[in-house]
């Protein structure tokens, strides 16, 4: 039944990673009878692997390879050899998202003519808006059993929620729910296992409660028979021929053996460091800057969210880890009000760690009865996430490193990162108006925590109209090179202020369909 | 350690002093050890001194009242070894003249906490310091056994998680 391609096969779609944006792309091509060879870095893992633990969690699932980083950003200080906090593995990082599944506001698809030219940005329209997307998201959702979309109903409120609710309703927020959750919310509405408050939400499913490509998209595709996953292969180099066409990829297998897959078309979805990273590492004679890089926009404007957490201490305890963890949103703030001096809006979202990770990142690198007077009242600590929009910044961008290299012997990413005025300004918004929503139920001590390593990385292949200002059209095909497709979150053109993942499935949906019909028509 | 009793006193003294004045003692056999006898730290390759400063400096670096020693001894005890004795030595000898710049006899002859944090702030930015702290935020909150004392009560997966067993119970809002 699996399908089992031949190196030498020519005729294959090939998909670099499998995660929001390459396993629902395979599955989708998969479905239409086209055939494809899924190639992932990561192993396979699935709810009975996941760790409920959260450091062994991350020395099962997180993406740890050689990394580099630089810029102003508090993660280069803290976690200099750790910018994002990802997953390697078959299914990529939506074994690790928390579920929140919301879609861009109208005006967020065309950020450079609604908010005007800001100095140091690099703001663009994307080539595609809100009413092109709908009916795309309509299938994601369904795809991903989104809770308040369909008949799905939301998912009932933690006590970590109930905090936030009651605080947010006292500033007078009124859009304020649990989310629409790509996790089943009851036994009658999908497929999956309803919820069962288990917590944990980061490290796994182990009921496969919310969706991730690991599960669904993934042996959904291998079922046609038409979906052969490698998984353990690194994709070192992309290959072209004279004229200029990819013709194969260089990979390693699950050996450390250099193999050679031939492709008709390839896509990447590596994720945005390693998606440009793979770009420039194909640099050759004729694609000296690297593949698709005539408009050396590759590896620059990397987003990753103006995110950053409020936790509040209360006098009694709220167990906010138990239960689901990002099951709660206040969207008052999401709208584009330049009044509150900055450009862009952010959501809050209910938040929680465990004692362990708390620890790490609720103030990384402090130590004395400051912070550990915190951690003393964890049991009392209710916690939410800023999830805002930042500015695409040319230098914000992942290049290839001068000296360090992976385990391959390959360059490694370095990741520059700087704050924009209006990151900043966004960020000391949203800290001031979570610790009043707390204060607002009765805390008696707050916490503004810097952001942790990157989960939200986009923009570092992005969508352009006009083929100098980006690297892939409105379909995710690259500018320079027909048949080479960038099918990951590095394709957003701005970030909006939402989590990705539903935008990414979205767009994987709409670009198989694209794909399919290009491969009937012959022009690709 | 419950040092504050006796502050004024050389460090030389202090560690000749009989166990019974102390949570935790260092011995001349090897070891260090509770009064009570309930735990003990063997030491193989570093000093018994040197342990008892680690274990000292671990307190006051991430200090829980509620967290017994022997925790906090868990989290150090790895530096007991070949590979990272000149680390330890070199780190401690440090550390103890910077006490002794600050009119101190050396670090654990310090009896207030205060004052311990402010000899620990003049070698934070160091190597060793830095080593020191970024191996207690695993070393000491990854252990399952003080969990409980913070509250935290790890995987529910096991018992099916909270969704009959309290995940929206709060009560005072």
């Amino acid at each position: 039944m699996l399908a089992k391609f031949d190196l030498n096969d020519d005729s294959v779609v090939v998909i670099i990673g499998t995660g929001a944006g390459g396993g629902v792309l395979a599955n989708e091509l998969a479905q239409k009878g086209v055939k494809v060879v899924a190639l992932e870095a990561g192993g396979r893992y699935l709810p009975e692997d996941y760790l409920n633990d959260e450091w062994a969690s991350f020395g099962q699932l997180a993406w740890t390879d050689t990394r580099t980083t630089s810029g102003d950003w508090r993660v280069a200080k803290d976690f200099s050899g750790l910018p994002t906090w990802i997953v390697k593995a078959v299914g990529g990082t939506t074994t690790h998202w928390a579920g929140a599944s919301i879609r861009f506001q109208d005006h967020e698809w065309k950020a450079l003519t609604n908010y005007g030219k800001v100095e140091g940005a690099n703001l663009l329209d994307w080539p595609i808006d809100g009413a092109e997307m709908a009916p795309w998201y309509d299938k994601a959702e369904e795809k991903l059993g989104v809770t308040r979309t369909g008949n799905r109903p939301g998912l009932p409120g933690s006590n970590n929620y109930k905090v936030f609710e009651k605080g947010a309703l006292a500033l007078g927020y009124t859009q304020v729910h649990t989310g629409r959750m790509a996790i089943q919310s009851s036994d009658d509405t999908g497929n999956r296992v309803a919820c069962q408050q288990t917590g944990f939400c980061f490290q796994g499913c182990k009921w496969g409660a919310k969706w991730s490509a690991a599960y669904t998209d993934i042996p959904e595709g291998e079922a046609t028979g038409n979906l052969e996953v490698r998984d353990r292969s690194h994709v070192a180099k992309i290959l072209h021929d004279a004229a200029g066409k990819v013709t194969a990829v260089e990979y390693f297998d699950k050996d450390g053996k250099l193999q050679t897959q031939k492709a008709r078309i390839i896509c990447v979805a590596g994720n945005t460091i390693e998606s440009p990273r793979l770009l420039l590492n194909s640099a050759s004679e004729k694609y000296p800057n690297g593949l698709a890089n005539s408009s050396d926009q590759v590896g620059r404007n990397y987003m990753r969210h103006v995110t950053g957490s409020v936790y509040g201490v209360f006098d009694k305890p709220v167990r906010m880890w138990r239960g689901t963890t990002m099951a709660g949103i206040m969207q008052d703030e999401a709208h584009h009000a330049p009044e509150r001096g900055f450009v862009g809006g952010y959501e809050l979202e209910t938040l929680s760690l465990g004692l362990p990770f708390m620890a790490a990142f609720l103030d990384p690198g402090a130590w004395g009865r400051e912070f550990t007077s915190g951690l003393d009242s964890y049991e009392n600590m209710a916690g939410l996430w800023i999830v805002g929009e930042d500015l695409p910044q040319e230098n914000n961008r992942v290049t290839l490193s001068a000296d360090a290299k992976d385990q391959f012997g390959l360059p490694a990413p370095n990741v520059n990162y700087s704050d924009h005025p209006n990151d900043i300004a966004m960020r000391n918004h949203a800290y001031a108006r979570g610790v009043a929503m707390y204060e607002a139920v009765g805390a008696t001590r707050a916490f503004p925590t810097p952001p942790y390593p990157s989960t939200h990385n986009l923009g570092t292949n992005r969508m352009s109209e006009d083929p100098k200002l980006g690297v892939v059209n409105k379909w995710g095909q690259t500018h320079d090179i027909a048949n080479l497709f960038i099918s990951d979150g590095s394709q957003f053109t701005t970030g909006a202020a939402e989590n990705p993942t539903l935008t990414i499935v979205a767009l994987a949906i709409r670009q198989a369909d694209h794909i399919a019909s290009e491969m009937t028509a012959g022009t690709i | 350690m419950k040092q504050d009793q006796l502050k004024g006193m050389t460090r030389r003294a202090l560690l000749s002093r009989s166990m019974a004045t102390w949570a935790l003692a260092v011995s001349g056999a090897g070891f260090i050890a509770a009064p009570d006898a309930a735990w003990a730290l063997e030491v193989a390759v570093i000093t018994p001194d040197q342990m008892a400063t680690l274990l000292q400096m671990a307190r006051d670096i991430y200090p829980h009242d509620k967290v017994a020693d022997q925790y906090y001894a868990v989290a150090v005890k790895g530096y007991d070894a070949e590979d990272s004795k000149d680390m330890v030595a070199a780190g401690i000898a440090e550390l103890d003249a910077a006490a002794v710049a600050q009119g101190h006899a050396s670090y654990l002859a310090i009896g207030w906490e205060k004052d311990r944090v402010k000899v620990l702030q003049a070698v934070e930015k160091g190597v060793f310091f830095q080593k020191v702290r970024a191996g207690l935020v695993t070393g000491l909150y990854n252990q399952k056994e003080i969990w409980p004392i913070f509250g935290y009560e790890g995987e529910s997966f096991s018992k099916g998680g909270y969704i009959d067993r309290g995940f929206d119970d709060i009560a005072w809002l």
